[in-house]
């Protein structure tokens, strides 16, 4: 009844064109960032931050980048945790080699490195395309994860073979390292994925995107209209390995403190975030954040329920929670192969004619 | 295989008062070849410019393999392409496409998971300039580029009637509408020559009539040269300036509708020839 575009005209393109062209959304979305800003931060504890919301937003910035490539591009990648890996690799080696620049450049820096790296690795995609290319990739896993375990450049020679994030501040607030603070933690990450989300939404709905899904859907016609194959297909690998290697990067930085490459950027990692584009939806900005909020928030959820509201040991209940997890990801994909995202856009349909069904 | 004298002259001015121009597009002994199989053998043909130009012939003529090879997807073994009065350099689609040419496929390409109007605006992306970074940011050039692009967009689409479609994902469309909306992608783009691969194919009568409509509208108003694939012979008659007519990879006729229509290789290929 109030959901609705019904006299809410648009009369110019730019309008039209917006990310949330109804009202109540519009709402929404500023509210939701009034609380994520102003009201979380003063709320926020040791618990939360690591149980949920450093996992979820930091995920949430690789899902954006996994899905820039495989949702948006159709370039299936199995190498997110070796691309997470040089991210985390890459700023621990510029916040220990140039401790007087601020952590923030030395993230972004991260960024660009693995996006270096990971046009690199995507070369290969020029010539195979589906489970090939998947494999492809999945050699990058494995070859990036050998690299950081074996040369101790990259882990500063140290004897546990660990790398650990020295304290950095930003504008005088303890960042990384034991002494950080939960809402300092919860505030760099949530700056990073507002910024990273709206960077992904800008590129995703101009030239670029379109360029991404046309070599997705259709790659001669994509050729034939003018895409530059090549040009897209590493544009779709520099972007995504981009933000990828900023979720590594505060992966390490601000959320473990402490990581070893094939402990914390192993193959699990790559299928966690493959799983969180395929729950969340495929192609989709907002899928990207419901995948990750599904993986991250499941498993603490019903950990909360079977050991703290039915009292049962924990390791059963670990074990439960797998077998829970994996049922309910089977269980969406036979409901709805497109992901949760699919399941929000029937919703807002529905809500559109509600309470009038025709 | 012109004869009057007046269609040999630079630009002349045809019956119905449309302007023919210069030659755009000549092509010059092309011969392709797959393996041992010959597609196309030693055929020369141009395309004048805002002519409706039709290539007609039998199933496995290599009607199809000859805009392949105008659209830069299949590399010709002999023969030269000239575009504009220059020798076409053996060129990728995409840097076919910056030169002005646009197409449309005989099995509808379009991008199935965007709406209608993405689509369309693929076809604007040669003259979108912004880079990544102006992309990333959005506002700026990117938005001011965006929108200027999307009212020419808009004009396709009132031209061709689609406006209640704009939104829809293209998967969802019918068949007939899918058609409507390739050539929109392909029309956005302002080509200079536009190649149409059996735009026609699978229509009923009303769906080709529309369809004739639109071509001949795009031809009229916006001067779009126009290089056409199509079986229906009618069709083909009516609209086209000049017929080439192939039959086994060879050229058997080329001319005016009239002068294709009465020539007796051409009957011969279409109706067959007692061998006695």
């Amino acid at each position: 009844m109030f959901y609705r575009e019904a006299g809410d005209f648009k009369t110019s393109y730019r309008d039209d064109s917006q990310t949330f062209p109804i009202r109540l959304d519009r709402m929404g979305y500023y509210i939701l960032m009034f609380v994520a800003f102003l009201v979380v931060p003063f709320f926020i504890n040791d618990y939360w931050v690591n149980a949920v919301f450093a996992p979820f937003l930091i995920y949430a910035i690789a899902a954006l980048g996994l899905n820039i490539l495989t949702g948006y591009a159709g370039q299936v990648s199995l190498g997110t945790g070796g691309f997470m890996a040089v991210g985390a690799y890459a700023s621990y080696k510029l916040m220990t080699s140039f401790p007087e620049v601020s952590i923030l450049i030395h993230i972004i820096l991260a960024g660009g490195i693995t996006a270096v790296v990971g046009v690199a690795f995507g070369l290969p995609s020029l010539r195979i395309k589906g489970f090939y290319l998947a494999v492809a990739t999945l050699a990058a896993q494995f070859f990036l994860v050998w690299v950081f375990n074996k040369v101790p450049w990259f882990y500063n020679y140290s004897a546990s073979g660990q790398i650990n994030a020295p304290e950095r501040s930003v504008f005088g607030v303890i960042v990384t390292g034991p002494n950080t603070e939960a809402w300092a933690k919860y505030m760099i990450c949530l700056v990073f994925v507002v910024v990273l989300a709206w960077v992904a939404r800008n590129l995703t709905r101009g030239m670029m995107g379109r360029k991404w899904m046309g070599i997705r859907d259709m790659d001669i016609a994509a050729e034939i209209i003018g895409v530059n194959p090549l040009m897209a297909k590493m544009s779709a690998f520099a972007v995504s390995s981009f933000f990828v290697g900023i979720a590594g990067a505060l992966f390490f930085t601000v959320y473990l403190g402490a990581a070893e490459a094939g402990e914390a950027f192993g193959i699990t990692k790559s299928f966690l975030i493959l799983f969180m584009i395929i729950i969340g939806g495929l192609g989709s900005i907002f899928g990207s954040f419901a995948g990750a909020a599904f993986m991250v928030l499941m498993p603490v959820f019903l950990k909360n329920v079977l050991v703290g509201g039915l009292g049962w040991p924990t390791d059963l209940a670990a074990h439960f929670e797998f077998m829970i997890v994996g049922g309910l990801i089977v269980v969406f994909l036979i409901v709805e192969p497109h992901g949760l995202a699919q399941l929000w856009r029937l919703t807002k349909e529905k809500l559109r004619l509600w309470p009038f069904p025709h | 295989m012109t004869t009057t004298t007046d269609m040999n002259a630079d630009s002349y001015v045809t019956a119905d008062g449309r302007t023919i121009g210069p030659v755009v597009m000549d092509m010059k002994n092309i011969t392709l070849r797959f393996g041992g199989v010959v597609a196309i053998k030693d055929i020369s043909f141009d395309i004048r410019e805002g002519e409706i130009r039709a290539i007609i012939g039998p199933n496995g003529a290599g009607k199809s393999s000859m805009l392949n090879v105008i659209s830069g997807f299949y590399k010709p073994q002999e023969g030269e392409v000239w575009f504009r009065g220059e020798k076409r350099p053996p060129m990728k689609p995409y840097q076919v496409a910056r030169q002005g040419l646009a197409r449309t496929f005989q099995n509808i390409a379009l991008f199935d998971g965007m709406t209608v109007l993405d689509n369309i605006m693929t076809g604007r992306l040669n003259h979108m300039k912004a880079n990544l970074l102006q992309q990333a940011i959005w506002k700026g050039k990117a938005e001011r580029e965006e929108i200027a692009n999307r009212e020419i967009c808009e004009k396709v689409i009132d031209f061709l009637e689609i406006q209640h479609i704009r939104k829809t994902p293209v998967g969802r469309l019918p068949y007939g509408l899918k058609k409507r909306v390739e050539l929109a992608r392909a029309l956005a783009a302002q080509p200079s020559l536009l190649l149409l691969d059996e735009p026609m194919a699978g229509m009923n009568v009303e769906e080709k009539e529309d369809m004739s409509r639109f071509i001949l509208d795009m031809n009229d108003e916006f001067g779009t040269t126009i290089a056409l694939i199509e079986h229906d012979m009618g069709v083909v008659m009516d609209l086209s300036d000049r017929v080439v007519v192939m039959d086994y990879g060879k050229k058997i006729g080329d001319g005016t509708p009239d002068e294709v229509r009465n020539n007796q290789d051409v009957i011969d290929a279409y109706l067959g020839v007692s061998h006695d």
